[in-house]
């Protein structure tokens, strides 16, 4: 495509002339009101940020009534049996939907799709920062929430009906419906963010940049977007239903009145388990980039990834009612769920392989993101294996609604939003801030929450398998788990959460400092491939001031007969 | 304002019109869910059918040719922009928007009829449906007539004329929710 | 560009024609009923539904010239619409079971059988003993 190759940033400058002349842009339109994608992945990035430490002071909150029921928590005071309800229930809600949902996908995905395609922007910069816009305004309603008459939600995240629909019973008339609103608006912000994930990817690639050369991390972004989009609306469809048997007395949930109860927990969980692949996968291409960085080696069977990746997120949809096996669903269609559950496992199973087989026989360097990577192999392994007990019906008689199950997903989701995060963070850092994040701290912070994390878990695996329920917030009535040991559990396990929050401390010093103070880094740090390394670190308003082009695939480490270890996608061959 | 990222065409496919597909994809699901619900439990409740046989038949049908019709004048006006006829699409955009408002029009008055009656929307099992689905529908026919106006407003002035198609796309989806919405609200009985 | 100039071609589709067949399709789809015949009714206004949606879908949104891609990714949204139903009508779609019923729901219903309504009272019951009790409590309370 030969009008391509003279393509550079300031044409687009001259369509528009207001928004490219970087000189005369003020503080608000360049930190508020922008349409750089670099800006909206900052204000994604950071209120999730934000989000992760009220999440993390309520759980902060709870363990320490799980540890010492009826104490007063230092920072929050005695905690009732309802606050306790808001408070899990805001946990798992802001941890899911306002922590790891923008960080991972709107925080990633806007800064790397459109350096790591070769693209300037996005395709609908305008539509980009609608999408922020909505994103905040649904924290702010959540968060609102929390405050009004008789407090937030306290009906888990799953708002089951009808607990959620039924303002006698959940005794939160305000909460409960502010909390659907912001959740419907958190969907429609993502819908609309999908829509420029996907059309940015597929058509604004750089000239020569074909489909197999675009690296792991936009595919995975990709498809998260494309199974979000899917699989989020059914459950947009239920929350309207939810919002009017909340508002307008209608029955959709009510069996008195012609309805039914677990079509929610259908159409909720229809969305919530490709919900968990939307969070997994960007998580699984951030630690497939650094892996493949830090072991100056080409990734495994490049392809089979890519096919395995969409074959999971098709099966995703096949799996959803084993989160209903014991809540009175049809005994055969158990059956069913089972199978298609257990299925699951074998794709995935087959990416960790290809990632051992990366790592295999590499020139492996043991920086703070490549230590994120390979903890994020091993915990999440941990999760998917305890994943198959539960996906078995049999066995989820036993387990369903115990620690177990807590602890399984904690295996899953910290891997993904914590520790997929961290390593995206610490390795894009130089080319987000132009500094250097500092090494020792970084590690420090690494040990200092992936040991405390198995301290928190493990010890849930043990009460959940003794068949301790979840969502108690006082054993005192269940004399069969309130021994010594299990009580003693509970404590080992809040104090290795306050362990883990302390760890915090420095990665919050160190990213803040390095941002304005740490070591200056160069345009490619770590000896990349992939394109967003060739733009200066920070990339100005429009990336490049040449468009780059693109000559190959993202995996050429270590080409035999090269004196290089890395042969970067942009260099003429 | 237009980034280098909106003129390229990896895939050969305009960059509006793909973004339209994948909307009409996500809407797809939405009203699937709807939909889907509805039909599990219209099947399963069969003395549904006599609320069912409240509601207006023919008022339906005429929405039905209401935006058929409509939907002719925006195909229309997609065919007048690819002929360079700005404002020829521009006006078939505003009749597209005048059957727009008579669709929502007739719905209030039927609506209107069918609350006096009372079949308000906590009626029951089928109304919660009926207004929930019937009224997501009309939600998308407003949100759409509005897009229409502003993509009108630029098309007069033969500016931006590729998004009369694209606006066009959504516009049928909306009339092809309610050509199946017809048969299981109205006729079903 | 191939799709372009099948695009100009699609142009040479009379709209019109198009339109007219669809209100004669929405004129049977309203006779249907009044054979008073179920199965017809069924097929006319479910059947034509389809053969309108394709029309409007090949005709006036130009499916058929657009690339695989959008085929797939419509075609993908609809197959999981079918999955929804699948998995979800085994539960709801029934209106009883072996010990619970759904009540339809509507206020100017006429009543129904005593025996077979569960009432209020019969809530707080845990064994059919006590469950018929309540009903005769129940009874006796609006016997007059």
């Amino acid at each position: 495509m030969a009008e391509h190759t003279h393509e550079r940033a300031h044409v687009a400058g001259t369509a528009n002339d207001a928004h490219h002349d970087h000189h005369e842009v003020g503080w608000f339109k360049k930190y508020f009101w922008s349409t750089d994608h670099k800006v909206i992945a900052f204000q994604y990035m950071f209120t999730g940020m934000f989000l992760a430490l009220i999440g993390a002071f309520m759980a902060y909150v709870f363990r320490m009534q799980l540890a010492f029921p009826g104490q007063p928590v230092p920072g929050f005071g005695v905690v009732s049996p309802g606050q306790y309800n808001m408070l899990i229930t805001n946990h798992g809600s802001i941890m899911i939907f306002w922590v790891a949902m923008p960080v991972l996908l709107a925080g990633f995905g806007n800064y790397l799709i459109p350096l790591m395609v070769g693209a300037d922007d996005m395709v609908f910069p305008r539509l980009n920062r609608l999408s922020y816009q909505i994103f905040f305004l649904s924290a702010i309603v959540l968060l609102t929430s929390l405050f009004v008459q008789n407090g937030g939600f306290g009906g888990a995240w799953t708002a089951y009906p009808p607990l959620s629909a039924n303002k006698l019973y959940n005794l939160t008339p305000y909460g409960a419906s502010m909390w659907l609103i912001a959740v419907a608006l958190e969907f429609v912000a993502f819908l609309l963010g999908g829509i420029n994930f996907i059309v940015t990817s597929m058509n604004s690639r750089a000239p020569g940049m074909k489909a197999f050369d675009v690296p792991i991390v936009v595919w995975t972004i990709v498809i998260a977007s494309i199974l979000f989009m899917a699989s989020v609306g059914p459950l947009i469809a239920g929350a309207i239903m939810l919002l009017f048997d909340q508002t307008l007395g209608t029955s959709f949930f009510n069996p008195n009145r012609g309805g039914d109860p677990v079509l929610w927990q259908h159409l909720f969980w229809f969305f919530g388990h490709p919900e968990v692949y939307v969070v997994l996968l960007p998580a699984m291409g951030i630690v497939a980039e650094v892996m493949t960085v830090f072991a100056r080696k080409k990734l495994f069977a490049y392809k089979t990834v890519i096919y395995t990746i969409i074959a999971t997120g098709v099966l995703s949809f096949f799996v959803w009612a084993h989160h209903q096996f014991v809540a009175g669903i049809d005994p055969r269609m158990a059956n069913v769920f089972t199978v298609t559950t257990v299925l699951i496992s074998i794709p995935i199973a087959e990416m960790c392989f290809v990632y051992i087989a990366t790592l295999y026989g590499g020139s492996i360097r043991f920086s703070v993101p490549m230590l994120w990577a390979l903890a994020f192999m091993a915990e999440f392994l941990i999760g998917g294996v305890t994943g198959i007990y539960l996906g078995a019906s049999g066995l989820d008689i036993y387990f369903h609604d115990t620690y177990f199950v807590v602890a399984h997903f904690h295996y899953t989701f910290f891997p993904i939003a914590v520790i997929g995060v961290m390593a995206g963070v610490t390795f894009w850092f130089p080319k987000m801030f132009g500094r250097y994040m500092n090494e020792f701290w970084g590690k420090v912070h690494f040990w200092g929450t992936v040991i405390p994390f198995n301290g928190i878990f493990i010890p849930l695996f043990i009460l959940g398998a003794a068949g301790e329920h979840r969502r108690i917030f006082d054993y005192k009535n269940f004399p069969q788990f309130n021994h010594p040991w299990q009580n003693d559990l509970r404590i080992f396990a809040t104090v290795s959460l306050l362990v883990m929050l302390l760890f915090q401390i420095p990665f919050l010093v160190n990213f803040v400092w390095s941002m304005f103070r740490g070591p200056k880094a160069p345009k490619n740090p770590w000896k990349s491939n992939t394109l967003e390394w060739t733009a200066d670190s920070p990339p100005p308003h429009g990336n490049w001031a040449e468009m780059p082009e693109c000559h190959r695939g993202p995996y050429e480490y270590s080409v035999p007969g090269r004196e290089q270890d890395f042969w970067p996608q942009n260099e003429k061959a | 304002m237009k980034t280098i990222a909106t003129t390229r065409s990896a895939m050969g496919i305009a960059t509006g019109k793909l973004a339209v597909w994948w909307v009409l994809v996500s809407e797809i699901v939405i009203f699937g869910g709807v939909l889907v619900s509805y039909i599990m439990h219209r099947l399963g409740h069969p003395e549904w059918a006599e609320q069912a046989a409240h509601t207006h038949m023919w008022l339906g049908a005429f929405n039905t040719f209401v935006l058929l019709t409509s939907s002719l004048s925006a195909v229309l006006a997609h065919q007048a922009a690819e002929q360079g006829n700005g404002r020829k699409a521009a006006n078939l955009l505003y009749l597209t928007c005048l059957g727009a408002l008579t669709f929502l029009g007739v719905k209030s008055f039927e609506w209107t009829n069918e609350i006096k009656e009372g079949f308000t929307i906590q009626a029951g099992g089928f109304w919660s449906y009926y207004y929930t689905a019937a009224g997501l529908h009309a939600f998308h026919v407003f949100a759409g007539a509005l897009v229409m106006l502003w993509v009108a407003s630029s098309a007069k002035k033969n500016e931006n004329l590729h998004r009369v198609e694209n606006v066009g796309i959504y516009w049928h989806f909306v009339d092809i929710v309610w050509i199946f919405l017809f048969p299981l609200l109205y006729i079903a009985k | 560009m191939s799709a372009h100039a099948a695009h100009a071609q699609g142009h040479h589709r009379n709209y019109v024609k198009i339109w007219a067949m669809l209100v004669v399709l929405l004129v049977i789809s309203v006779l249907g009923p009044m054979t008073g015949i179920r199965v017809i009714m069924l097929i006319t206004a479910f059947g034509v539904a389809l053969v309108k949606a394709y029309l409007v879908a090949k005709n006036f949104m130009h499916l058929d010239l657009e690339k695989p891609i959008i085929h797939f990714a419509l075609g993908l949204a609809l197959v999981f619409m079918v999955l929804l139903y699948a998995g979800v009508a085994p539960d709801v779609q029934k209106s009883a079971g072996q010990n619970w019923k759904k009540d339809a729901g509507f206020h100017h219903l006429p009543p129904q059988p005593e025996h077979e309504m569960l009432h209020p009272e019969e809530l707080e019951t845990k064994t059919p003993a006590e469950r018929e009790a309540a009903r005769e409590q129940h009874r006796d309370a609006t016997a007059h």
